[in-house]
């Protein structure tokens, strides 16, 4: 709780330093067009007793219509004040949101890989959705409201305390009921709303994982007892539901008809006031009267209802900061640093590496120096590798799922940093060069292949964004993916959706590999890249691959042997160490892990 | 919206009774400004402690009615509103849980999701709405209105003047509003699908150095809905203070009418009581015509919810479970008699053209063939996923859609391509296919599947908790849980659609003698890309393009088939030590 009273200060903070100048104008707005809302009852006040002086219209008419003019004007400043108030925060929320999402996203963009491998999808998702929903809501709704309420508030109690103490103590005394049931009844509401939140999510999530493992369950003729378990998930919720909604839905009319009882008992008491000759007392010194008790009653009404409001709303707004946690929290998610300060430049048409004043020629050299990692502090994922690839040398990872080879390519384009040891590229350490540059030199293509919605042609594109048309055409043919997109519906203009659900695995792979090979990189790491590619294509693919990775350093991960028989050096990682090194031939010679691997005789998982 | 009532069933009680009830404590409501006027008078006139007692009790009465009306009144809507949700997602399972695979095909699973969560929770939000305001706030303003006309004719004419306005500017704030919100929705759905990808491609995102790239087209889509919500907002913004306008602009004619007659007309029914009375009427109706309006935006909103939903409430299976069918698998005889089919009728190319096979209980049958020539399609005819365009599929010697459809389904057993894994445990997952396996079965098909080592190895064995979608378990250990998964079923057909590709050579090589061994009896299907999965199969069938093109033993393939023969080169060439 302490967390999230922090974190809305900081809400405000931020709000107030986005947009000081029209943040302080809708301030002194809302004061004053909720100050001046008191006042038209206390002309009315004056009106009611000219009317009673019981003097004709000819003498009254003048200072009638003085009064009438009065609130008239009143109600005019009270009106121009409140739409300006609205509408400008109306707008400051919306600019304020687009800034925070923009904020959001950004910070997000800049966060290390470490936070999305920690971060569930769906978690990360709800920021962007509930989260930020609750805060419009908080934003646009609850805070004006809150801060008109208590104005409002303020100053009608001190037009009660204008007209008489007495009435004001009763007053006090109701709304003292009034915010003790509202709150208690609100405190359990709160308590189901959670519990019915719990449900919510738990529901949910069954029907995601039912829904989106559909095919299996009618494969395995689970429907019944898919239906029972959503059975029971649904009535859970159904339960704490109902409690949820009759607690929120009751205290309305609760709170209603506590105000009506408080208005009967002013009623009463300014009767009894008045029939008992009971001394005022108050700033007006006026003395008890029906002129009092009438306008009184419509005061009381005003109060009562605002602090509904201000309980109303506090409570959701407590409720609500639980998200606005959430968002900070992924504001300040730690973003990579970068403080390479050696960048990549062009001179006389070659690529150089800037080191300070010197300039080093681009090659393609990649060397790891006994290096050690894990993501746990205690857990070594890798430990002390060494690993050499001159430009243009193929070198292949040989090794069991979990054995570490994806983690070297998270450590060559600095998804993470080397524990011990170091990287280095055409001999400086990759932690000296800029991330941008680096990674720019170096294309992945990964087993499970991400494509954006967009065309294939875009798709393609997103490995430099200047290519044109014509090579990315080329791109494609080169890695014969052409032969399919040609007979895609809309050829290279079809849409991909839902990341590439209209197109098979292997189709995936080719298009990955065609954007890699737009983005004319230095260095290629292909992780399992061609798994899902039938024999058939793999062998086209190969071709093109190979004149692709002619001119390059490239890293194989492969479970097919085949793929990897023609690298240069074949490395056989074993529980994060290398055990074997050399070529095919020699390793073959050697007898050792690899030989066994080759020949079926030892199990890779 | 009307179609979805009849799911109301047993809620359709409290849903008549929050009617009640809204009358009801409108009408308790209605009178406390009316008493408490009278109340006014009696004070002003002086009148005696008694009568004004009897006013307060009056009202408190009415306070007391009001207050017990209301409280049921929320306690019935709450009741109709969730109970009405849970019926309908109850049903909209129910029904999902009956779509065949082409039904699935049609609805993809995020929109599915969608439409069971977010679109109930509108429905019953404006359901909630409607049964509650939609009956008081009409009847409030009635009210309000006669209440004003007997309480003094003259000045509630104010009212008839001024309302008219009110109503002619909020349906235009409201319709000029609408489009821009129902915008609004169309494009937040198109940005929360964007950043749910840049999650999920963030790897691609950093290695292609696109960070700056994908912040301008995230600002790109979100600057428009700002434009679009600021827009409509300000519009919006306006519904408060022309509402306050309309009330100030009612009051102030009410009081100077009113002060003219009380001082000009001694005659007058008019007292100081009956105008502050009139006042709070005015604000009453003013405030009951801008809940209309919200709940005529929320009926907007639910409409597309509810035409959603329904969508799938009707969406019939195209598939007849066929209870009454023969509930017996003789044996695993499958046979293929000219088969066609097409993923859906408007669908210009079949699938599968003209397929004849012949498979012999207890025969392993290995199929190849390059990606999208319906390998996959033609294994799921066999246990009924789809139902064949033409021709027939008979299993056992029996037409299969002759077969009640689960008694089908229990006996041929698929390990789909795309497999998946739920949250639980491991034990959990197995009994997936038979839940009443002991846990003596449940070892033996996880040894026949090769499954049994690395199990035991987890943390908790056979109770080891699964992530979803088993993401804590390598690609091949999922391959084979889901294998002996399948095999619990204890099936007279198992077919492996491409269920070994994560396994390397030596497992393989072992599962498939296992289950040779183990299995004599039961018909087994391998869709493979790998020769060597599929080399030892009693007979193999290559397909092109939906077509059988062959269909014999290695041997024979290797020496009559061109695809299979180079296919096989090309392989062996990467592993001719497999071969010693």
């Amino acid at each position: 709780m302490k967390k999230n009273k922090n974190a809305l200060i900081r809400l405000f903070k931020m709000l107030f330093k986005m947009f000081p100048k029209r943040i302080s104008l809708i301030l002194i707005c809302t004061t004053l067009s909720s100050i001046v809302v008191g006042m038209p009852s206390v002309f009315m006040q004056k009106l009611y007793s000219l009317i009673e002086t019981n003097a004709g219209w000819e003498k009254l008419s003048s200072s009638v219509l003085k009064i009438i003019i009065i609130i008239i004007c009143i109600y005019i400043l009270h009106n121009s004040m409140n739409f300006y108030a609205k509408r400008k925060t109306a707008l400051i929320t919306q600019e304020f949101l687009y800034k925070l999402r923009q904020m959001m996203f950004d910070s997000m963009q800049r966060s290390e890989v470490a936070y999305f491998d920690k971060n569930q999808v769906g978690d990360i998702m709800s920021v962007y959705t509930n989260d930020i929903d609750t805060l419009r809501q908080i934003i646009s709704q609850s805070l004006p409201q809150l801060f008109l309420s208590i104005v409002v508030v303020t100053t009608n109690f001190v037009i009660m305390l204008y007209y008489s103490f007495y009435l004001a103590l009763v007053v006090l005394v109701g709304l003292f009921i009034l915010v003790l049931v509202v709150k208690k009844v609100g405190a359990k509401s709160g308590q189901y709303f959670k519990q019915q939140q719990a449900h919510i999510g738990k529901l949910e999530s069954y029907i995601e994982e039912n829904l989106s493992g559909l095919k299996v369950v009618k494969v395995f003729n689970y429907e019944d007892r898919a239906f029972k378990n959503f059975e029971k998930l649904n009535s859970d919720l159904l339960n704490s539901s109902v409690n949820a909604n009759i607690k929120a839905n009751i205290i309305q009319p609760i709170a209603f008809n506590v105000v009506n009882f408080i208005y009967i008992a002013i009623a009463l008491f300014g009767w009894l006031f008045i029939h008992y000759k009971v001394q005022n007392v108050s700033f007006s010194n006026l003395a008890f009267s029906i002129s009092i008790t009438i306008p009184f009653l419509n005061v009381t009404r005003q109060v009562a209802g605002n602090v509904n409001a201000i309980v109303g709303q506090l409570n959701y707004i407590m409720m609500a900061s639980a998200g606005a946690e959430r968002i900070f929290k992924l504001l300040d998610e730690k973003s990579e640093i970068d403080d390479g300060d050696v960048s990549l430049v062009i001179k006389d048409n070659q690529r150089f590496w800037k080191v300070g004043n010197d300039y080093v020629l681009l090659k393609g050299d990649v060397e790891f120096k006994d290096v050690s990692f894990g993501y746990d502090e205690n857990k070594d994922v890798i430990k002390n590798i060494n690993i050499y690839a001159n430009y243009g040398q193929k070198v292949a990872l040989v090794g069991a799922t979990g054995s570490g080879k994806t983690t070297i390519i998270n450590l060559i384009n600095r998804f993470y940093d080397v524990k011990s040891g170091s990287i280095t590229f055409d001999g400086i350490d990759v932690r000296r060069i800029k991330k941008s540059d680096l990674r720019k030199l170096i294309g992945v293509v990964l087993q499970d292949v991400h494509l954006f919605n967009g065309t294939v042609m875009d798709n393609i594109r997103y490995g430099r964004l200047d290519a044109s048309d014509e090579e990315c055409i080329e791109a494609a043919k080169s890695v014969s993916a052409d032969d399919f997109i040609q007979r895609l519906p809309q050829g290279y203009q079809t849409i991909i959706k839902e990341n590439g659900s209209n197109l098979s695995q292997g189709q995936k792979q080719l298009l990955s590999i065609a954007r890699c090979k737009v983005s004319n990189p230095l260095v290629m790491i292909l992780d399992e890249a061609t798994s899902s590619i039938d024999t058939q294509t793999e062998l086209l693919v190969q071709n093109g691959m190979d004149n692709l990775m002619n001119e390059r350093t490239v890293f194989v991960i492969a479970h097919r042997l085949s793929t990897i028989k023609n690298s240069d050096v074949i490395m056989v990682i074993d529980k994060g160490e290398i055990v074997e090194r050399g070529n095919h031939q020699k390793l073959i010679e050697n007898r050792g892990m690899y030989y066994r691997l080759y020949t079926g005789d030892f199990n890779l998982e | 919206m009307k179609k979805l009532l009849k799911y109301l069933k047993k809620y359709r009680k409290d849903t008549y009774l929050t009617i009640i009830y809204a009358v009801l404590e409108t009408l308790a409501q209605c009178f406390i400004p009316f008493v408490t006027a009278s109340m006014i008078k009696s004070i002003q006139n002086g009148e005696g402690l008694d009568k004004l007692l009897n006013y307060s009790t009056i009202l408190f009465i009415c306070c007391v009615l009001a207050l017990i009306f209301g409280g049921a009144l929320g306690i019935h809507s709450s009741i109709a509103s969730v109970g009405f949700s849970y019926n309908l997602r109850k049903e909209m399972f129910e029904n999902i849980q009956k779509f065949s695979f082409q039904n699935i095909d049609k609805f993809n699973t995020s929109s599915l999701v969608t439409r069971m969560t977010s679109d109930i929770s509108n429905v019953q939000m404006a359901f909630m709405m409607i049964i509650k305001t939609a009956v008081k706030s009409p009847l409030m303003v009635i009210f309000s209105l006669v209440m004003s006309f007997i309480l003094s004719k003259e000045l509630s004419m104010a009212f008839i003047i001024t309302l008219p306005f009110l109503v002619a500017i909020f349906t235009f704030i409201t319709l000029k509003a609408m489009p821009l919100f129902q915008k609004v929705f169309k494009k937040y759905d198109d940005l929360n699908a964007g950043i749910q990808e840049n999650i999920r491609g963030i790897r691609v995102v950093k290695g292609f150095v696109r960070e700056n790239y994908e912040i301008n087209k995230f600002d790109l889509a979100s600057k428009s809905i700002y434009k679009l919500f600021s827009k409509a907002e300000t519009l919006v913004s306006a519904v408060d203070p022309t509402t306050t306008l309309v009330i100030n602009i009612n009051i102030v004619l009410i009081l100077y009418f009113g002060s003219y007659l009380l001082i000009n007309d001694p005659q007058t029914q008019i007292n100081v009581g009956i105008l502050s009375t009139l006042v709070l009427y005015g604000i009453q109706m003013v405030f009951n015509i801008m809940m209309l309006i919200m709940v005529y935006v929320m009926i907007v909103i639910a409409y597309e919810s509810s035409k959603r939903i329904l969508e799938i409430l009707s969406e019939k299976s195209t598939l007849d479970e066929n209870l009454d069918g023969v509930t017996e698998v003789k044996n695993g005889d499958i046979s293929f008699k000219n088969v066609c089919f097409k993923y859906n009728d408007k669908a210009q190319n079949y699938a599968l053209k003209n397929i004849n096979l012949e498979i012999k209980s207890g025969e392993v049958i290995g199929i190849l063939g390059s990606t999208g020539s319906s390998k996959t399609t033609l294994i799921q005819l066999i246990n009924r996923l789809y139902d064949v365009s033409a021709g027939s599929v008979m299993v056992g010697g029996v037409d299969v859609r002759d077969y009640n459809l689960k008694i089908l389904r229990d006996n041929v057993a698929i390990v789909l391509q795309k497999n998946i894994l739920f949250s639980g445990s491991i034990k959990e997952n197995l009994k997936f296919g038979n839940e009443n396996a002991t846990d003596e079965e449940i070892i033996e098909v996880c040894r026949l599947a090769q499954a049994h080592q690395f199990i035991e190895s987890t943390s908790n064995g056979y109770d080891t908790l699964l992530n979803q979608g088993g993401s804590n378990l390598s690609g091949g250990q999922k391959q084979r849980l889901c294998i002996a998964r399948a095999l619990l079923k204890k099936p007279k057909i198992l077919i492996l659609d491409d269920s070994t590709s994560a396994l390397d050579n030596k497992t393989d090589n072992l599962l498939r003698n296992s289950l040779k061994n183990y299995l004599p009896e039961v018909t087994k299907i391998i869709v493979s890309q790998r020769i060597s999965s599929i080399q030892d199969s009693d007979k193999i069938i290559i397909m092109n393009n939906g077509e059988v093109i062959d269909f014999g033993n290695h041997q024979e393939l290797l020496s009559r088939s061109d695809i299979y023969r180079s296919t096989y080169d090309n392989q062996q060439k990467g592993a001719s030590y497999e071969e010693k």
